[in-house]
């Protein structure tokens, strides 16, 4: 008993141990190494990396994504809260209107950034509208900046959002909602006063899993901010490619996991759902 | 209130396909710019005879096809023997792996590979590709297979045992067919997640494996072209069908 468990499981676990502890080992390394000429590594095992982290560019890179992410999280909040409520009240269509919110997260996430970027530049279709209809002369400067970034993130991420909080509306007892009305709640005050507190756990699990890919965002930032709203993400792949400072990417790689581990654990802790 | 609730959820969900139903209605105008000029496939036979998208599609698919066959197997597998008994490194490993941002684990695997690159006479390229998006999306197939296996009953596997079936027979004859669509829809989720991939693919990928997504990219960094639209409207419209089906076999 037992073998063919072991047997199954250990392409995954070799797998797992290859491509992900191993190279995340060799990060770790390399964020402890010097830049050496020709952008090769140095031997010296230094905390330099880590450092320069503390620079005050680096810092506000950072505080800037943070902004980002927030924003983007709050708007998510926004938008799927009351579409998680409606969905959650839907009856028999609750199935088809779910599936309408997943159906785009899975259809390619470069497609729908670029979507955006056919929208709002110069001479997209917005500014081509208002043009049109002599609304405006010059085009409005809609691409490329922190606007347009949390746009896309929302756009991105709001079924992150809308179904752990659907979830949690769902367990909800029907029971504690009628007796709000029939103690002379409005339906609005029974939301914010009943369901809102209740949904709570649904609420911050869809803050974490929204804020954490938008604070490692790359793609978004770098399609939509063109360079003007740079996070993490972006900081990171220069590294790599233009500037080629290994050590230093990795470093800031190595950071950026930190966060998202920190949030994890401080966010999900308590949810105690088992999905593996 | 409740007049309102389905008025703003009928705003978010134009939110959420008004941009692609754009995209898709100008991929067909006539124009090269964003004004209407008449309806016209001009654009999918540009797309088409673009000899860059239809290489980088025919890449997209040979390494998405490879990438799911891979994290299916493995995938399925690690999810049956975790519903056995939980493995922390394996657990850890896979939400690790959903959690990672793309650009971390896009950039580990570069310098992992670099690394090995050294000892090994490789170069990055088609396999370094599929190696990676194998990795990605073992834990999408793990969880969905998973969350099929949560709605089997254990006794079943045990009174095949009992009535003398091997630990492989039950697996064989009583678990995997009541899989079988829980696995099909974690194949179609890995294949979309793989043939959408840029960040990690970009940093992995070698000269002669230049994915669709990436060619894509390029596309709208330099400007506007409408044959990008055309092939948007493709993807997803064919990633479209493939969820569709997926999020059907998961309820059955």
């Amino acid at each position: 008993m037992g073998r063919l468990r072991t047997l199954f499981l250990a392409p995954a676990a070799a797998w797992m141990l290859a491509l992900m502890a191993a190279p995340t080992a060799i990060v770790c390394a390399y964020s402890l190494l010097t830049r050496g000429t020709y952008g090769g590594l140095g031997a010296p095992w230094t905390l330099e990396n880590y450092r320069r982290l503390a620079d005050p560019l680096y810092l506000s890179l950072l505080a800037h994504s943070f902004y980002i992410a927030g924003a983007a999280t709050l708007i998510c909040l926004a938008l799927g809260f009351p579409l998680a409520l409606f969905i959650s009240r839907a009856g028999p269509r609750k199935h088809l209107y779910l599936s309408l919110v997943i159906l785009p997260f899975w259809t390619s996430f470069l497609v729908r950034t670029y979507a955006w970027m056919f929208l709002l530049r110069d001479t997209g279709l917005v500014n081509t509208v208002l043009q049109t209809a002599g609304l405006i002369r010059e085009p409005l400067p809609l691409l490329y900046n922190d606007g347009a970034v949390i746009l896309g993130l929302v756009y991105g991420y709001l079924p992150f959002m809308a179904l752990p909080i659907f979830a949690t509306l769902e367990r909800l007892d029907p029971h504690v909602v009628e007796a709000s009305a029939d103690l002379g709640a409005r339906p609005l005050a029974t939301v914010m006063r009943v369901v809102l507190p209740l949904a709570r756990p649904g609420i911050v699990a869809g803050a974490v899993l929204v804020f954490i890919p938008c604070l490692g965002a790359y793609l978004t930032p770098d399609l939509l901010g063109g360079g003007k709203s740079a996070m993490i993400g972006n900081l990171i792949q220069n590294q790599f490619t233009n500037a080629r400072d290994w050590p230093f990417g990795s470093a800031v790689s190595l950071a950026l996991m930190a966060i998202v581990m920190a949030l994890l654990y401080a966010g999900l802790r308590r949810e105690g759902e088992k999905l593996l | 209130m409740s007049r309102l609730l389905p008025v703003y959820a009928a705003a978010v969900y134009a939110f959420l396909y008004a941009p692609l139903a754009v995209l898709a209605v100008f991929s067909f105008n006539r124009s090269r710019f964003t004004v209407w000029e008449g309806f016209s496939l001009a654009w999918y036979r540009a797309a088409f005879a673009n000899r860059q998208l239809v290489e980088g599609a025919w890449n997209s698919l040979i390494i998405g096809a490879a990438a799911t066959i891979g994290a299916t197997v493995i995938g399925s597998l690690a999810a049956y023997a975790l519903w056995k008994r939980t493995s922390r490194f394996t657990v850890a490993a896979l939400y690790l792996s959903l959690v990672t941002p793309e650009i971390v684990m896009g950039v580990s695997l570069l310098a992992f590979y670099q690394w090995i690159f050294r000892y090994l006479d490789i170069r990055l390229g088609m396999h370094s590709v599929i190696l990676a998006h194998v990795t990605f999306c073992i834990a999408y197939v793990a969880l969905v297979v998973f969350a099929r296996l949560r709605t089997l009953d254990p006794s079943l596997e045990e009174a095949a045992m009992d009535l003398g079936a091997t630990e492989w027979q039950a697996f064989y004859r009583v678990a995997l067919p009541n899989l079988t669509p829980g696995i099909v829809a974690g194949a179609l989720l890995a294949f979309a997640t793989s043939f959408d991939d840029y960040v990690i693919t970009s940093l992995v990928a070698g000269v002669d494996s230049e994915t669709l997504p990436m060619v894509i990219y390029a596309m709208a960094r330099r400007g506007v072209s409408p044959a990008v639209n055309a092939i948007s409207t493709v993807i997803v419209l064919g990633l479209g069908v493939f969820i569709l089906l997926a999020q059907r076999l998961q309820r059955t």
